[in-house]
């Protein structure tokens, strides 16, 4: 067995047994994309499954820490077990992040079922870190019930994390645009859950109205399994910072999750699953094409491209030929 | 990978409500291309270390200004030995007298960073210092 192979052993032997600081290590071993982390998560994926994975999304100060936290308080006096990993963006500079989401989420030390990790996105777009969803493969492995993603403040089209997510939520906050905003394609049409946070604003039940009025505008048709329809989410009015509502976003999270048992979710998770698997399938074609045996002739393909020598399917061809692809 | 970014903790322990340093510093360290993790205010010593265990942190900064560092700074400390995070680099930066300084790095913290002190010697410093990283 080969040194990352050993060290993953070890990491995944002590994170199972309810050791933290080894479940810390693996998250950062994945986030660094290791050795050691492909042998982790060789080991853990088939025990993961079990979690509730939910995406918590929405602009940024619409509240998406604070309805968190909220919401671990509230799962927490449920008796169950939570964990959270919070993306901020890094600078597209100089690689820094500032992670600020701990702010709001706070005062559970001691507490072995609450965990809380922030991710840098690392300039990754879409709204998470390419390594969010490994990160949770680990979390649900050593055995969390629910894990929370909470996405970098998104406009109006970072949708990756309903791939990533069994459920997603997408947060507005009162008054931020009229009714042609709710009727615009993208973020909303992702939500299971729609919430207006900040309840206690004026404006707020307004907001809420007219996002319902939009979003049940989709009427399935009966041909449904052919013309792929928009979701017809939920909206629910919470003020996160009191804990107003947030009981009934709980359930409504939990009604979403039974209601997927019955094959909804089987989509959702195949997406996920091909989703995984091609980012892995496409890094792999990159480690080869760059490898030492091919490196050569991939530049020397890539400069020609970049001459207009050469066109980019031409180019694609010959590169998928050169590792033997014949279709 | 050697150039994944440095992941720094910085925290205010205790009670006192002035962060504008600890922000400013965090901004700062964020230019200078680190990963920093802000905690907010008023976060006890467990809270602290917690989160430290949690992010898996290269760096603990921690800024004081209320005097009591003294008492809270050499308890996060044995903390975050407790956890087993006896490789993480510990600093300190706020208000405090140079006597204390001494009984502060015998108690774990590896520099003081005073009023006056530049974002990059603060970023230099935890360059040169922080562990080796698996």
């Amino acid at each position: 067995m080969g040194e990352p192979a050993a060290r993953a052993t070890e990491l995944c032997d002590a994170a199972l047994a309810g050791d933290r600081r080894a479940l810390a290590k693996l998250l950062t071993a994945v986030e660094n994309r290791t050795a050691v982390a492909e042998a982790a998560l060789r080991r853990l994926y088939p025990l993961a499954g079990r979690a509730h994975l939910v995406g918590i999304t929405g602009p940024p100060g619409a509240g998406k820490s604070t309805l968190v936290a909220a919401l671990i308080a509230e799962v927490r006096r449920a008796g169950r077990s939570v964990a959270v990993i919070a993306v901020d963006p890094s600078s597209p500079i100089t690689g820094g992040a500032l992670l600020g989401d701990r702010v709001r989420m706070q005062s559970y030390a001691g507490d072995q079922d609450v965990f809380i990790r922030s991710m840098a996105a690392r300039g990754h777009a879409g709204g998470l870190a390419s390594t969010s969803g490994a990160a949770a493969t680990v979390l649900d492995a050593a055995g969390f019930e629910l894990i929370f993603l909470e996405t970098v403040g998104t406009g109006q089209s970072e949708v990756e994390v309903a791939a990533a997510a069994d459920t997603t939520v997408v947060l507005e906050a009162p008054e931020m645009g009229d009714e042609v905003q709710a009727i615009k394609a993208g973020l909303l049409e992702v939500a299971d859950l729609v919430v207006v946070n900040k309840g206690d604003r004026p404006g707020a039940q307004r907001t809420a109205a007219q996002l319902r009025a939009m979003l049940v505008a989709s009427v399935p048709r009966n041909d449904a399994h052919h013309h792929p329809r928009p979701k017809r989410p939920e909206v629910l009015v919470t003020t996160a910072s009191t804990g107003e509502g947030v009981p009934e976003l709980l359930a409504a999270l939990d009604r979403h999750r039974a209601a997927g048992q019955d094959g909804s979710a089987e989509a959702a998770r195949l997406a996920r699953a091909e989703h995984q698997v091609w980012a892995i399938v496409s890094d792999r074609l990159r480690d080869r094409l760059h490898g030492p045996a091919r490196r050569a002739v991939t530049e020397a393909t890539l400069h020609e491209v970049a001459e207009h020598r050469l066109d980019p399917y031409t180019a694609a061809d010959r590169l998928l030929g050169s590792l033997g692809w014949r279709d | 990978m050697a150039t994944r970014p440095i992941k720094v903790l910085i925290a205010k322990p205790g009670l006192d409500g002035h962060d504008r340093g600890a922000k400013v510093l965090a901004r700062g360290l964020r230019d200078e291309g680190f990963e920093v993790v802000y905690t907010g205010l008023r976060q006890s010593p467990e809270m602290i270390a917690t989160a430290a265990l949690q992010e898996d942190v290269d760096v603990v900064g921690l800024s004081i200004l209320s005097g009591a560092h003294m008492t809270l700074l050499p308890k996060i400390c044995r903390l975050l030995r407790e956890q087993g995070l006896d490789d993480v680099l510990v600093t300190a930066g706020g208000i405090i007298p140079d006597d204390d300084i001494p009984a502060l790095k015998e108690a774990g913290i590896a520099a003081v960073f005073g009023p006056g002190t530049t974002i990059a010697e603060v970023a230099d410093f935890l360059r040169a210092n922080v562990r080796s990283r698996d």
